[in-house]
């Protein structure tokens, strides 16, 4: 089984929100990188099938498109047991609309006819989840989105997939077939040392944005960001823990009248 | 290109609430351009639900029906919607940004050479900028992005749960009228096939009828600090609840998951400790009375919404915190 792996290099979680002065995006310069979680969930799901597998020619290839940091993301997925990567040069990824971004991924992997393509639902970024929906109508395959778990069938995959307010439901699909993954579904493995090792001979093919012919215009625009208005007037107990806590259970208690 | 089209959920043969907020922000948008609302609902069985909406002041409700929209799958919406927005050529058509949405808008639009804007939570207008202006979240709830249409061809648009009040489309003086359609569908283009919805083993903790919750998040680190926040739940007599990480990490059961994949709650008192705020996690407990947030990054979304707060370290602040509770019943 072939699977490929599409995944995102984020801001990590918890980095300092800064406007650039563009208006655009936030201020790049200083922040730390990672990969976005329920990428790694799609990883881990990807590897874990190949090693049910047992298949000598089973692979998983990982696929990421962004400007040169992304290598680093892409290196601790090989870490993790990816055998090889594509990476797409792309320094504007940000300006570019879920559209011309499936397009870039759907072009890069297309060639490789995998028999699954797996993805995160959605970046922690930008949150579009609509990358790995549009790369499956671009590719003309059946999709199922919010995927915890995934088992091989004799002739496609039976998935299990989230639905709202605790439900669940199972999918079959037949294969080709493009799932986005949800997080939770397994425990995330880390890198071993071995694994870090043996991933500085891995593969890494780089391709650019323009060779893979996606250089159209964006149909919906990034304007202008801004920082939330806080909605509800909060109000802030400052202190040390003890003189912070003190005032709140008073305020809980005679001001809000829930305790 | 003109009018305004929303697509109204059903779930479980009932209009969802998140449907009727669909329909609201459709027609604030259909406000601003001085656009028609038109509606349409999809299914095999779709008679009763299209008066429903009718009910409701709009320009026209459309069945798009078929036996095999009976349940859903990507396929089946994805063909049938094709067919209804090529037919009635909509410059809008808005959405629910419900899970099913999800799972088939950005490839319908695609279809069109389109892109999805999802998520929005509001629709505005500006001076000198051509067309509405749609404002999305980004980096987890911690900054708002406002996006625009360029281009011709039809613009789709989801919108977040509870950024529109469901009741806003107001019941109208007489029905609209109601035209059924049949999408052209063939079983063997419906590639997929779903089971019926189930839930996972048996829900012995209804944390949706709790008074007092304690909630904590990802600030907390490791599954062995969790007992600091069970001695805070215990001196409140209050549930231990937690956020999306917390559960997939296995640190806490499921069932206590409180947010837009697991229960949604409206107690007295929400403490939520460590938790940043991400929408899926507000959509589950915003009906809460009191929100109390504990989080070392003042800046965390979570603040927006509280009516107090401590920006702190939690470590310091929840044992002070269970201390003082002790003290205050004695």
């Amino acid at each position: 089984m072939k699977i490929i792996v599409a995944i995102k290099q984020v801001p990590e979680r918890d980095a300092q929100v800064r406007i650039a002065p563009s208006g655009k995006w936030i201020q790049e310069f200083d922040l730390q990188y990672a990969l976005n979680e329920s990428d790694a969930y799609a990883l881990e799901e990807a590897l874990q099938l190949k090693e049910k597998s047992g298949a000598a020619s089973s692979e998983v290839i990982v696929v990421s498109a962004g400007p040169e940091r992304i290598g680093t993301t892409i290196r601790e997925a090989l870490a993790k047991g990816a055998d090889r990567a594509i990476q797409i040069a792309c320094d504007d990824l940000g300006a570019r609309d879920a559209l011309g971004v499936a397009r870039l991924l759907a072009a890069a992997v297309k060639p490789e006819n995998p028999d699954l393509i797996l993805t995160g639902l959605q970046s922690e970024d930008l949150g579009l989840g609509q990358t790995g929906v549009i790369v499956a109508e671009l590719l003309g395959l059946p999709h199922a989105t919010l995927i915890l778990h995934v088992e091989k069938t004799e002739s496609g995959v039976t998935v299990k997939r989230e639905l709202e307010e605790g439900w669940f439901q199972t999918i079959e699909l037949p294969t080709p077939a493009v799932l986005t993954i949800q997080s939770g579904g397994n425990k995330l493995r880390y890198a071993t040392l071995m694994g870090i090792k043996r991933a500085k001979n891995k593969e890494v093919r780089q391709l650019t944005a323009a060779e893979l012919g996606g250089d159209s215009a964006p149909l919906v625009l990034l304007e202008h960001v801004s920082m939330p208005q806080k909605k509800k007037s909060t109000q802030m107990l400052s202190g040390t823990a003890q003189e912070a806590a003190a005032a709140l259970v008073e305020k809980l208690k005679f001001e809000a009248r829930v305790l | 290109m003109s009018g305004v089209l929303v697509v109204v959920e059903q779930r479980a043969g009932r209009i969802a609430r998140i449907g009727w907020e669909a329909a609201a922000a459709a027609q604030h948008l259909g406000v601003q351009l001085g656009a028609p609302l038109s509606a349409a609902i999809v299914g095999a069985d779709t008679e009763s639900l299209a008066s429903e909406i009718a009910a409701r002041t709009l320009e026209k409700v459309t069945r798009v029906e078929h036996p095999l929209l009976a349940q859903y799958t990507a396929d089946g919406f994805i063909i049938a919607l094709q067919q209804l927005i090529q037919a009635e050529q909509p410059g809008y058509v808005v959405f629910p940004h419900s899970y099913q949405v999800r799972d088939y808008a950005p490839a319908l639009a695609a279809r069109f050479g389109q892109v999805l804007i999802g998520d929005v939570v509001a629709i505005s207008a500006a001076e000198g900028v051509a067309g509405p202006i749609f404002t999305r979240q980004l980096l987890q709830g911690r900054l708002n992005g406002d996006y625009r249409h360029s281009g011709s061809g039809p613009c789709f648009v989801s919108v977040q749960a509870g950024a529109f009040r469901a009741e806003a489309l107001s019941q109208a003086v007489a029905s609209a009228p109601i035209t059924t359609s049949t999408p052209a569908i063939e079983p063997a283009q419906i590639r997929t096939r779903p089971s019926e919805p189930f839930r996972a083993g048996s829900q012995t903790v209804d944390l949706g009828s709790a008074q007092l919750i304690v909630s904590v998040g990802r600030g907390i680190k490791d599954a062995d600090n969790i007992p600091i926040v069970q001695e805070l739940a215990t001196a409140l007599g209050a549930e231990l609840a937690a956020s999306r990480p917390i559960c997939d990490n296995g640190w806490l059961p499921m069932e206590r998951q409180v947010g837009s994949s697991g229960q949604t709650v409206s107690p007295k008192l929400y403490l939520a400790i460590g938790i940043s705020g991400a929408i899926q996690h507000l959509v589950g407990m915003k009906g809460s009375q009191c929100v109390v947030a504990i989080n070392k990054d003042p800046d965390a979304p979570i603040f927006e919404i509280a009516d107090y707060g401590i920006a702190g370290d939690l470590f310091e602040v929840v044992p002070a915190l269970t201390a003082a509770v002790k003290a205050a019943k004695q």
